[in-house]
């Protein structure tokens, strides 16, 4: 049976430590990647009347960049492993948006790296692990 | 709308000609005379009474508009309240467009332009004229106009501009022309000439000068007097970093702010309310009987309906066509749901802050009336009622909610102040698209309207210019004037939008993503 992992990838050393280890298991047990990255974003937030009317416009830079930055450079990374990857770029709130591209693209597991010691802001907010380890439809892995 | 209310401007005026020199005050004399002669025939052409009435024939003007369209779209404004809620929520969005914005962003942003001054202290001299009853018809009036909105989101959306670098621009101006022309009618180019060079005017006048000039009078309220000229300069300082320099973290706090502090206004009525709710049945019949009797005050039934009317108007804007730049900007495929979600903006705006503010102001008992007759009584001049302490105004709204928490007075001078900045960032926007539209996109054309906007704060704060406010506020209302006369042309067009809706609604063809 071949296995799916959504891996949480932003470009930073505990989302390269969560993509590295993923890829170790993928290989071993015959399985794919999707590289998945999400923009934070609330539909309930406050933006000026400029800012609306810029949206669409920097909506599609931001994809850009994110596309160009930190996707295509993780894609590059893993061409010579030999394993079948693909990528999710999406905006919302990303642990319940890991959690809708897990389900979409049918995996079995999600990975991410671990953010740092437990901080004030993680305590009072949550973190993106915590939640997850609430509400994801699979399996979740946290790789310190 | 977050200006005109004259009780305030006058304590104003009182307050500046206290503080400034001589020089400046002859100046100040200078252009306010030079102003008043030149733009005095608009003013009271604008404001002017029917003929052998003392009714405002723009007010009549709004409110005829308002039900026109609320009979026109079959009640709308109550038959499709759930559905916009619903689109609020965000049940409808498709998950794909995230990062988009959405309608609550678009809602949020045009209320914040409304939610101000008109909700505080229009209401109070609403209430300091007209009694309790004018409340009433401030609700009425609140609860039609928003059919009005619904009319010209619709239109704003339908006919906005989408350029190939993906920002829009939407509003009157662009529904004047393109909604004419679909339709082979004339003039429509003419008229969104006429709005937007009264559109530019009401920017820099209600939308700015005057909310420098309040944010002045309520800071000095508070810490003491001192030169208008510094606020000004504070204020415009701010303003350009924001419009000019773009800088994103001051307009991010406030709008952030603003809502909480909207939030935080209703919640503390609230609690006054249940502290005294005992009072509340009472001041609805005082709400009542005052709407239909007008007991005792000034101009008696009448008297309640114009005010009460009047206020609705300045505070929510219905007609005037500024929300329709504001909701343009949203994203969707559906002109008609931006119309379904603004007309929850006068429901929110008037129906239930303006409601709060006069609910308050009754049930702390502001309004000194006869413990014989029961009827208010009214000042030497019988135009007003009594007040305690003889407060009008920003002043008499303080005085009720300090009645009942002594220090709120110190969070509704900041409210009043951040109200005053997001209301003159909504328009500086608004403004500058009705200058776009007259003179063309471009970079150095747009700086030099946002130069003009901030010497424009620093004019408001310092001076008193009773009759350039005066002048810019019926510049506002002639924007609802070309606005409806466009609108009753072009409601067949949101007739047609409406029906194939909602029968797709019904068909299920539209259906909910969450």
């Amino acid at each position: 049976m071949s296995r799916k992992f959504v891996v949480g990838y932003d470009g930073s050393d505990s989302a390269k430590a969560a993509l590295a280890f993923t890829t170790d298991l993928a290989k071993v047990q015959d399985g794919s990647i999707v590289v998945a990255h999400v923009l934070e974003w609330s539909p309930y937030s406050f933006l000026t009347p400029t800012e609306l009317e810029e949206r669409h416009k920097r909506r599609g830079e931001e994809l850009e960049r994110a596309e160009a930055a930190i996707l295509a450079p993780a894609v590059e990374s893993l061409k010579n492993s030999g394993l079948e990857i693909e990528t999710a770029l999406k905006y919302g709130h990303i642990a319940t948006t890991l959690g809708a591209i897990a389900q979409e693209s049918g995996a079995n597991q999600i990975v991410i790296g671990r953010n740092g010691e437990p901080g004030l802001t993680s305590r009072v907010f949550g973190s993106v692990a915590i939640s997850l380890a609430q509400a994801a439809p699979v399996p979740v892995t946290i790789v310190p | 709308m977050n200006y005109q209310f004259k009780a305030a401007s006058l304590a104003a005026t009182a307050m500046l000609a206290a503080s400034s020199p001589a020089a400046a005050q002859s100046l100040d004399q200078t252009i306010n005379e030079g102003f008043a002669s030149a733009t005095g025939w608009f003013v009271s052409f604008i404001f002017s009474p029917f003929p052998g009435t003392t009714f405002p024939w723009i007010v009549m003007w709004l409110v005829i508009a308002a039900t026109v369209f609320t009979l026109y779209f079959g009640f709308i404004q109550f038959r499709a309240f759930p559905h916009s809620i619903s689109l609020v929520k965000g049940d409808y969005s498709d998950p794909n467009d995230a990062g988009e914005v959405s309608h609550f962003q678009a809602l949020s942003t045009a209320l914040s332009g409304t939610v101000g001054l008109g909700n505080i202290a229009g209401v109070a001299v609403a209430v300091g004229i007209g009694g309790p009853g004018a409340t009433f018809w401030m609700i009425l009036a609140g609860l039609m106009g928003m059919a009005s909105k619904f009319t010209e989101c619709t239109l704003g959306v339908k006919y906005r501009n989408e350029y190939d670098d993906g920002t829009v621009s939407g509003g009157p101006m662009y529904y004047m022309t393109k909604g004419f022309k679909e339709r082979g009618l004339p003039a429509g180019g003419f008229m969104a000439i006429l709005f937007s060079i009264f559109c530019i005017l009401g920017a820099l006048g209600g939308g700015n000068m005057f909310q420098a000039n309040q944010a002045h009078a309520q800071i000095s309220n508070v810490v003491g007097d001192y030169p208008g000229w510094i606020t000004g300069l504070v204020f415009a300082g701010i303003v350009f970093a924001v419009i000019v320099g773009g800088l994103k973290s001051i307009a991010k706090v406030t709008e952030k702010v603003v809502p909480f502090m909207g939030v935080l206004y209703v919640l503390t009525a609230l609690v006054i309310l249940i502290m005294n709710f005992n009072m509340i049945g009472w001041a609805f019949s005082e709400i009542f009987s005052g709407a239909f009797t007008g007991a005792g005050v000034a101009g008696g039934m009448v008297g309640a309906l114009i005010q009460g009317f009047k206020r609705a108007a300045f505070s929510n804007e219905a007609g005037v066509g500024s929300a329709a730049i504001a909701h343009s900007a949203v994203r969707t495929k559906e002109p008609i749901t931006e119309g379904f979600v603004s007309l929850l903006e006068p429901f929110i705006d008037t129906v239930v802050i303006c409601t709060m503010t006069a609910l308050v102001i009754i049930i702390t008992g502001q309004l000194i009336s006869d413990p014989n007759t029961g009827l208010y009584l009214l000042d030497e001049g019988a135009s007003t009622i009594q007040t305690v302490d003889d407060n009008k105004g920003v002043a008499l709204t303080s005085a009720a909610f300090s009645s009942a928490i002594p220090f709120f007075k110190y969070i509704l001078a900041i409210a009043v102040i951040l109200f005053a900045f997001s209301t003159m960032i909504s328009w500086s926007y608004y403004g500058l698209k009705a200058w776009t539209f007259l003179f063309g996109e471009g970079q150095t054309k747009e700086l030099v309207f946002k130069v003009i906007f901030c010497i424009f704060v620093v004019i408001g704060a310092s001076a008193n210019l009773g009759p350039v406010i005066d002048f810019s506020d019926a510049a506002i209302f002639a924007m609802a004037v070309v606005n409806i006369l466009a609108l009753y042309v072009l409601m067949p067009v949101v007739k047609d939008e409406l029906d194939s809706y909602l029968s797709r609604l019904k068909s299920g063809e539209i259906r909910k993503f969450h």
